[in-house]
């Protein structure tokens, strides 16, 4: 196959490595070194997609990151990736992409009929079209729309591929590789400070690769290279390409994004895909350049209507022409040296120029060469509906505002040159006011708010020789003042044509009788006609218009749009561009992907799995683990085919017949020291704690200020000023800050130390019946009976040589201990447990087992203590003092903390005694009533009761006090049951606690 | 993000922090009597300010200290930092 638009010779590719690829199911070849767009146009491909809204054809506008339509569906090593930029995506070997927003094909769109139904689709035309009937929404709109819609599919499978995060900080931060970029990092990296450049594209050099000039006695490309060659030298220097800084964030943080295998066919071993990049700068010099802008005509959005500047470096970059037939439709001097090219490679062009009497050096330079030259004249139309196949052209009068006759010229590519606007995004992302520059009729920034300063292009400097001076002495004085070194660099000649002034025209009026849709947004498919709609509807504010007509949004950010946006908008309101301003740039500046941004944080790596000391034991005995907070634990231990209800209902069996042991180092533990620290417990707590002798363990709730419950659970004084505080696995770090937030800022008289030493213990408890036996053989020497260690009890032993805290407390409401020992003789110590447990018919027990013992008691956890209820609400108002204050009691004397019928909780058993109770269910009193149906309170936690063998769940009910006896229904409607149930008390079992004290 | 100044540790990333709410806020004394309308000021009731404002953070990953930073609201600036026991001026 032949490649009839690639230039016999000439480009940067590499023409001895040619590259198959496949676009839309069709085979074709390209060179190393080619964009997907330009190996498609030197194949002849103009076609790429369809647009977001009128579903028109769309071909390709820009030739990098401009690019505002050709968003292909990317296809490499069996991966497939969305929003992909044909003219970013650089060919690779065995490249498949395939268009978007068609449906079913891109030659043949069903959603192309909205391009003819016109009055479907104006301004607006989500919030008119699909307000109403309600109905329609799911049925009919919201499926079409996802159809015909979206700029293509993201995958469903697992990413395989691995993308890093990288956190670098330097003393300049400078974005973009052109001249401006090239000459500021070269006199920094000369006074010795850390510079790193960052380019998007993967080659070096801006606007360096297509113009015509010289930089000393080298052409620009040629200085730029031995430029680059010895920054990559340099120590000080980071120097990298494909890599986009995307955002400028609060604190000189910007964030920078490098595709490192995208353009590979696959992704080398131990290579990420992508790395994020979190700089922060001491200084930031923006180099980003400028885009051209368009000139807005009708059929502006039809294949082959583009940039002047991509037609450009389409011929120098690729050696591709993007037309044979071109016709250069300008407003400035940049429309000439397209055509000049297109001259040089044997290619006539027209010059369509809205000036009447333009000269310059490039123009004569034109004239020269015998190239067409029509002034004052505009394209009014183009024509063709895949691909352009003439222009209606006419001669503009002086003041723009009447067109002459219309003639119709042959033509297959209309390139467009607007002028230039500054990229202003990072700027602007950075709090800068950009101003408005009256002379380039676009906003530069302004003044500074962080240490950002815009060079060259991006600040509306357009000559190479001014850029180069300005950039190679800010360079050098930013970096002086960090590094303190003046090392100047000496200033090359610079040669380069002369240009003269642009003219402000932008906008072609319509011909009489004729209603071209003349496109703003090519991204968006926002057009004129759009912006006057929404004008006319009362829309003034630009970010208003902007949401309505959806002008600049999206991925574009309005880069090729936005100027001309608000030209119209200040035309029509009568205002001056700045008056009207712009839209605030939001970052990413381009598309980046979500992988990149997760990096390595993904699954298992999101968070820090913390495993016991007791993990591998578990493992070894068939335990199933569950996620509790970042921890692993044993949700039951499987024996032969058992499923989870039947294990956890024999384990928790056996806790209450035998005697059980749960590993419970997930708790948090807070070491307190100081002669304040029983002060410190009775404000935090909400009971009594001066007079709790050494020894003993109490249980304990804290509250936050606001009366809610924040946690509980025991602390134990260890010696006069120890004590030892427990609280729940999920909330550890949350009392830890309190604890220091109390002692560091409220009272920081209090003399009193905390530290985490949840990590240091291992521990384990030992509950059952028998449990007394189990800790007889295990602290022979203790003295474990009733009267040595009573209820509440604390004492230390010794295991088998190992030091020992042993701690009466119960979570299971069976006779129970809790034994902690260093964390590295954890295995140790639970080895020991099971070994002179076994005549005892020791079993370990897993969380859900842990869970049944703690609900049937009516012990309340996580599910209770949610942050929405206050100790009544748990049935924990036994625990209030009244005698002192403490942290929230004020706020429980609050009017509904203090209502009569103020929730409560309750027991809840199905009147069936066999249907099981899901979480989270309502309970109601009349399951027939009309929706709405008033809720009472809410089942916070369900189980099967092994001590009754029936459901048993506890819930949260209103005026729960009163309810008990009651029958009402419980309403799940995710699981669509309705369940009679009857409310008894949340003490389920041992209601007096006498087991605990046996 | 923010970069914080961290008065024991020196300038943080702020994810090493936690935020903690207006720093101005004084805690009623314990046992005293005060009127529903105190209370809920000091528990509930927070002006949303734009532009200077002292509050709290903790540096959570680092010294876990509670240490209390001038920033503005709309700009995020941060134009000084002060140890628990320093008194706001
Ligand atoms: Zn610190």
């Amino acid at each position: 196959m032949t490649q009839s638009f690639r230039l016999e010779s000439g480009g940067l590719i590499n023409r001895d490595k040619k590259i198959s690829f496949k676009f839309n199911g069709k085979n074709y070849f390209g060179y190393e070194g080619d964009t997907l767009a330009s190996a498609l146009i030197a194949n002849g491909v103009h076609l790429i997609g369809r647009s977001f809204k009128y579903h028109r054809p769309r071909g390709f506008f820009g030739a990098g990151v401009d690019e505002p339509y050709a968003i292909v569906q990317l296809y490499r090593n069996g991966e497939t990736e969305p929003n992909i930029k044909a003219t970013e995506q650089e060919l690779f070997e065995g490249l498949e992409a395939k268009s978007v927003n068609c449906w079913p094909s891109v030659n043949f769109d069903v959603g192309a009929i909205n391009n003819f139904l016109k009055i479907f689709l104006p301004a607006g035309f989500y919030y008119k079209t699909f307000m109403w009937p309600k109905s329609f929404w799911y049925k009919i709109y919201e499926p079409f729309i996802r159809k015909a819609a979206g700029l293509g599919t993201a995958s469903i499978k697992h990413d395989k591929e691995r993308y890093e995060h990288k956190y670098e900080y330097c003393d300049l931060l400078i974005t973009g590789s052109g001249p401006s970029g090239l000459a500021s990092a070269y006199s920094a990296a000369k006074n010795g400070a850390k510079v790193i450049l960052a380019e998007d594209k993967s080659r070096f050099g801006g606007t360096l690769l297509t113009s015509d000039v010289n930089i000393g006695n080298q052409s620009g490309k040629e200085w730029a290279d031995s430029i680059v060659s010895e920054l990559k030298e340099m120590s000080n220097v980071t120097i990298k390409n494909r890599s986009q800084v995307f955002g400028y964030y609060d604190h000189n943080m910007l964030v920078m994004s490098e595709r490192i295998s995208d353009h590979l066919p696959k992704t080398k071993k131990y290579h990420p895909k992508q790395r994020l990049w979190y700089i922060r700068a001491k200084e930031v010099l923006i180099s980003s350049g400028s885009i051209e802008r368009p000139i807005v005509f009708g059929n502006n959005d039809t294949p082959g209507v583009m940039l002047s500047s991509a037609a450009k470096e389409y011929m120098k970059v690729y050696g591709v022409l993007v037309g044979k037939k071109p016709l250069v439709f300008t407003n400035n001097d940049s429309g000439y040296e397209t055509a000049i090219e297109f001259k040089k490679n044997g290619v006539d062009p027209i010059i369509l120029d809205t000036r009447k009497e333009p000269q310059s050096e490039i123009i004569e330079e034109a004239k020269n060469m015998n190239i067409n030259i029509r002034n004052s004249y505009v394209v009014v139309a183009a024509q063709g509906y895949k691909k352009v196949k003439s222009a209606d052209i006419a001669k503009i009068s002086d003041d723009k505002e009447e067109i002459g006759s219309v003639e119709n010229i042959k033509c297959d590519c209309i390139c467009v040159s607007g002028f230039w606007t500054p990229t202003i995004h990072l700027a602007s992302q950075s709090g800068n006011k950009t101003k408005f520059n009256e002379e380039i009729d676009a906003f530069v920034p302004g003044v500074s708010k962080q240490n950002e300063k815009t060079l060259g292009a991006a600040n509306g400097i357009y000559t190479l020789e001014e850029t180069l001076k300005d950039s190679f002495e800010k360079g050098n004085q930013i970096s002086k003042e960090i590094t303190n070194n003046d090392n100047k660099v000496s200033f090359p000649n610079v040669v380069e044509k002369k240009s003269t002034i642009h003219d402000k025209f932008w906008c072609v009026p319509l011909p009489k009788g004729k209603n071209y849709k003349r496109f703003l947004d090519f991204q968006n498919d926002v057009a004129v006609s759009d912006i006057e709609i929404a004008l006319k509807e009362g829309y003034r504010s630009i970010e208003h218009v902007k949401r309505y007509t959806t002008l600049g949004m999206a991925t574009d950010q309005g880069k090729t749009s936005n100027l001309n946006g608000l030209q119209l908008v200040s035309k029509i309101e009568n205002k001056v561009v700045p008056a009207v301003g712009h839209t605030t740039f939001r970052p990413p500046y381009s598309p980046v992907s979500i992988g990149a941004i997760v990096g390595r944080e993904v699954g298992k790596h999101s968070k820090p799995t913390r495993k016991s000391p007791m993990h591998s034991w578990h493992e070894k005995n068939n335990a199933v683990f569950v996620d509790a907070g970042v921890w692993l634990r044993p949700r039951y231990y499987k024996r032969g085919d058992e499923n989870l209800f039947e294990a956890s209902k024999r384990e928790a069996k056996n806790v209450r017949t035998n005697v059980g042991v749960c590993d419970v180092t997930t708790l948090g533990k807070i070491d307190i020291k100081g002669p304040d620290a029983a002060e410190l417990l009775n404000r935090v707590y909400t009971n009594a704690w001066l007079k709790l002798p050494v020894g003993k363990a109490r249980y304990g709730v804290m509250l936050r200020e606001d009366g809610i419950v924040m946690d509980d659970g025991t602390t134990t004084r260890i010696s006069e000023n120890h004590y030892h505080m427990t609280t729940t696995t999920a909330q550890a770090a949350n009392v830890l800050s309190h604890l220091e937030y109390y002692l560091q800022l409220v009272w920081p008289e209090l003399n009193v130390n905390v530290v985490s030493t949840t990590e240091q213990w291992a521990g384990a408890a030992i509950a059952g019946p028998k449990s007394r036996e189990v800790l007889k053989k295990l602290f022979p020497n203790s003295d474990v009976t009733n009267e040595g260690l009573p209820f509440m009890g604390y004492m230390e032993g010794d295991l088998f040589g190992v030091k020992a805290k042993i701690f009466r407390i119960s979570f299971s409401g069976e006779l129970a201990y809790e034994v902690n020992v260093e964390s590295d003789y954890g295995y140790f110590m639970w080895e020991k447990i099971i070994e002179v447990g076994e005549e005892f018919g020791i079993q370990p027990y897993g969380t859900e087992a842990l869970s049944t013992l703690r609900i049937e008691m009516g012990h309340v956890a996580g599910s209770e203590l949610d942050g929405r209820t206050i100790p009544y609400d748990n049935s924990l108002e036994g625990l209030l003092s009244k005698k002192k204050d403490f942290i929230g009691k004020r706020s429980l004397s609050r009017k509904a903390f203090a209502a009569e019928d103020r929730q409560k909780i309750v027991g809840v058993v199905p009147l069936d005694k066999k249907t099981s109770i899901p979480e989270g269910s309502h309970l109601v009193k009349d399951s027939n009533a009309p929706l709405p149906n008033p809720k009472l309170g809410y089942i916070s936690a369900s189980c099967w009761s092994v001590e009754h063998d029936n459901p048993f769940s506890l819930a949260i009910l209103k005026d729960g006090k009163n309810m008990i006896g009651e029958k009402l229904f419980v309403m799940s409607p995710l699981k669509n049951k309705v369940i009679p149930v009857e409310i008894v008390s949340s003490h389920y079992v041992d209601p007096k606690g006498e087991r605990v004290r046996s | 993000m923010l970069h914080i100044k961290c008065p024991h540790c020196g300038i943080r990333s702020q994810n090493e922090f936690s935020y903690g709410g207006d720093a101005t806020i004084k805690r009623p004394e314990l046992g005293k009597e005060i009127s529903d309308q105190d209370w809920d000021n000091f528990v509930y009731n927070r002006k949303s300010l734009r532009g200077k404002h002292w509050e709290l953070w903790q540096h959570l990953s680092g010294c876990r200290q509670w240490i209390k930073v001038q920033r503005d609201t709309a700009t995020h600036e941060i134009f000084k930092t002060l140890k628990a026991n320093e008194e706001i001026s």
